[in-house]
């Protein structure tokens, strides 16, 4: 087997180098950084050290690629041996809690919004990684703070975040009657009533789908005011301003395509890329399947911002990725090394671009990476980091909002009234008092 | 050292009588051939199910433990909507594909215990939904029931029966007989192989009596098959309930618990509370919430089964 998997990589390398017109990063290029920098870098891995890392499956094939390639350099560079598996989005957190909870089997998990808030003690501290980051590559941005600090110490360090912006067919929209993308929800509902009449349809996933889901529902919470909790974690839920975004969404699904509330978050990619969606919330994934696979769909695509609600500000919920290591684990200098190789500028640029848009860092030096203007419709992605708020709203991201939004409280909310399985002060109830019993 | 040179010796022979009455004794070897089978249960069964109870008593988080709250979790979940919908969807799942799992295998079973062409192939067949591994049979049916690309939406929408895609997972009463169909197809196999290994048991020369007596088809059934039958239905049944009832996979695989937690059972709530939000105490307590209703079924199937002795012959006669 360890023969094999190289000559895989390898091979798929060069394919998708072809398949996508990326220039090929030179193997060597890379293993040269790597070995120049593990011998300058402040962490010196312990001899014979292993990392079993746990990540979650990739969307854009590419990606992935990149990334096997720069953990392969480190693991040249170093000595140090680097397990990876995949799991899917909603995979990711068991499994990390498992690891958590028994104090073996994973060193290092790379997975989704507010993972190491969920268990903050079994998280190393990654403050000198975090500050090393920061102060070489121009500062991190405000939710990057929120997402990896506990208190004043790093628990984990983000990597990236993955936008979550309305991927709309742009012929479908003009026929709707919006020359331009709609900036507010009034007109955004209008725009989907339109779509639905056209027999266009748009629609957001409405099940447990931690990426898409999460993302669009705290949208439209916040862009009315509504929140979970204020500022001092008081749970403020039960407000009329959640009335009037469960109204709004009540109004929005019922202009969706049929079948969102069980929808997972490859299921719009499926639907769009095969034609039967035209508008929905994700990140760049579909564009660039569609680049690859189905080029008039591509031509015929864009992306924005999730429109500004009746309190006048975006209020995005974008999917962040930090990378957090275990305090259990054998190898800490070696983990802490990989952390901050991720994001040295001579391979995360490469694996940015790979990522084609759909990883957007965390670190303002990385603006600057040409991928982000190399397609207009590439650019809207760059600022997803510096616009999202966490999943805790205006509250502090912690434990209880990681518990929170794993519970998918809000989503729920959102989906028993809209499905009709529940009036809107029963669901309002329900959320209060489950919010309520973790807030405690 | 005489005193002990004389008493060492008596002591060896009485330690040596002991030891060798103790050898003899077919008790003593029975304790000690059914140690390591005890062992494996207190250690893989026993100990979990008490760690269960105990976190279930605890406010016990992931990744840290929980101090004794008393009943405070099962206060919570008494008064917890979602609860109770999933013990409602569970007895609803287990009772209607438990039903028709049975009414469907034992069809099944009866015509397969004919002689026809190909018996030995018709009979391995009929396994196969059993033997393909659950997951991925759930992926394949979540890929029947698709909101958008699903087979039967679109073969339906071809004959032009329907105008719009059904919302099989979408909509909660759908996605509930969707998941009970499901584990019907799968389920279906193991009862009525089960079933038909218990007819075949059935001696031929009662048949024989019976249709000589002037019995119908129904009536040789009916005094017949059926009776004879019973004990392995018992056992059938009760294994068929206890499967149903503590289903994970195929829900988890096709829904995961959703929309809105209409499909949620007792098994998956547990694990969405306990694994992905982190109580462990409150899953805990949920999985403890269904060790009545297990008990509760194997004892109506065990009752039912010791009633049916005198069926069996042998010296319970009575």
């Amino acid at each position: 087997m360890p023969d094999f998997i190289p000559s895989r990589r390898s091979l798929l390398l060069g394919g998708v180098a072809a398949a996508t017109g990326l220039a090929a990063i030179p193997a060597d290029q890379w293993l040269g950084f790597a070995r120049a920098w593990a011998e300058a870098a402040p962490w010196k891995p312990e001899a014979g050290a292993k990392i079993n890392l746990l990540r979650w499956k990739r969307f854009v094939e590419a990606e992935d690629v990149a990334f096997m390639a720069m953990v392969q350099a480190f693991s040249k560079a170093t000595g140090v041996e680097v397990n990876v598996s995949n799991e899917s989005y909603d995979d990711i957190q068991p499994k990390a809690s498992v690891a958590a909870n028994t104090g073996q089997g994973l060193d290092m998990v790379w997975g989704l919004y507010s993972l190491p808030h969920l268990f903050p003690d079994k998280c190393l501290d990654m403050t000198d990684v975090a500050t090393y980051l920061g102060g070489k590559y121009g500062g991190w941005t405000a939710s990057a703070e929120a997402y990896g600090k506990s208190g004043a110490k790093w628990i984990g360090v983000p990597v990236a975040a993955t936008g979550s912006l309305l991927n709309y067919r742009i012929s479908a929209c003009e026929k709707a009657g919006f020359k331009e993308f709609p900036k507010d929800t009034a007109a955004f509902l209008e725009l989907c009533r339109g779509l639905k009449k056209n027999g266009t349809p748009s629609g957001m996933a409405l099940g447990h789908a931690s990426g898409d889901a999460n993302g669009w529902v705290h949208w439209a919470l916040w862009s009315h005011g509504g929140y979970l909790v204020d500022k001092d974690d008081k749970v403020i839920i039960n407000s009329p301003e959640t009335a009037k975004a469960l109204e709004y969404v009540k109004q929005l699904y019922d202009t969706f395509i049929p079948g969102t509330a069980s929808w997972n978050d490859s299921s719009n990619n499926k639907a769009f890329l095969a034609g039967e969606l035209y508008c929905t919330n994700n990140g760049i994934s579909i564009y660039v399947t569609a680049k690859r696979e189905k080029k008039e769909i591509a031509d015929d695509m864009n992306h924005a911002y999730m429109p500004v609600g009746p309190v006048g500000k975006p209020t995005e919920l974008h999917l962040a990725f930090p990378i957090l290591t275990f305090q259990f684990t054998k190898a800490p200098q070696a983990c802490k090394a990989f952390a901050a190789f991720m994001q040295e500028a001579d391979q995360f640029n490469p694996w940015v671009s790979a990522a084609q848009g759909y990883l957007t860092p965390f670190l303002a030096a990385y603006d600057a990476n040409p991928i982000w203007t190399s397609d207009p419709k590439v650019t809207p992605y760059r600022d997803v980091a510096k616009r999202t708020l966490t999943p805790a709203g205006i509250g502090t991201l912690g434990e209880k909002a990681a518990a929170a939004v794993a519970d998918f409280i809000v989503v729920d909310m959102f989906a028993n009234y809209c499905t009709g399985r529940e009036d809107l002060k029963g669901a309002i109830a329900g959320a209060e008092r489950q919010a309520k019993r973790i807030y405690r | 050292m005489t005193v002990v040179d004389a008493r060492a010796p008596l002591q060896v022979s009485a330690l040596a009588g002991a030891w060798q009455r103790l050898r003899s004794n077919r008790n003593w070897l029975g304790f000690w051939f059914m140690v390591p089978a005890a062992g494996f249960l207190i250690l893989f069964l026993a100990y979990p199910l008490g760690l269960g109870l105990w976190l279930s008593l605890t406010d016990a988080r992931i990744g840290r433990g929980g101090s004794f709250v008393g009943l405070e979790n099962y206060q919570w979940l008494s008064d917890d909507s979602v609860f109770w919908l999933s013990v409602f969807n569970t007895l609803l799942y287990t009772f209607v594909a438990s039903v028709i799992k049975f009414a469907v295998g034992l069809y099944l079973a009866l015509l397969l215990n004919r002689h026809m062409p190909f018996k030995a192939l018709i009979r391995a067949a009929v396994l196969i939904p059993f033997i393909v591994p659950t997951v991925l049979s759930a992926i394949a049916f979540w890929w029947i029931y698709d909101a958008q690309f699903s087979i039967i939406s679109w073969s339906l929408r071809k004959l032009h029966l329907i105008s719009e895609n059904i919302n099989f997972l979408g909509d909660g009463n759908w996605a509930r007989a969707s998941v009970i169909f499901a584990n019907i197809w799968r389920g279906v196999p193991f009862v009525a192989i089960t079933l038909l290994a218990g007819l075949q048991t059935v001696s031929p020369s009662l048949y024989e009596a019976a249709t000589l007596d002037g019995a119908t088809a129904w009536q040789r059934f009916r005094y017949v098959t059926y009776p004879l039958l019973t004990p392995i239905i018992a056992v059938v049944m009760t294994f068929s309930v206890l499967f149903t009832f503590t289903d994970f996979q195929l829900i988890w695989a096709m829904t995961r618990g959703g929309p809105v937690n209409a499909t949620h059972l007792m098994a998956t709530l547990s694990y969405q509370r306990a694994i992905l939000s982190g109580r462990l105490g409150e899953g805990a307590a949920i999985a403890t919430a269904m060790i009545p209703f297990l008990v509760a079924a194997i004892g109506i199937s065990w009752f039912g089964l010791q009633q049916r002795k005198w069926q069996q012959g042998g010296p319970n006669n009575d």
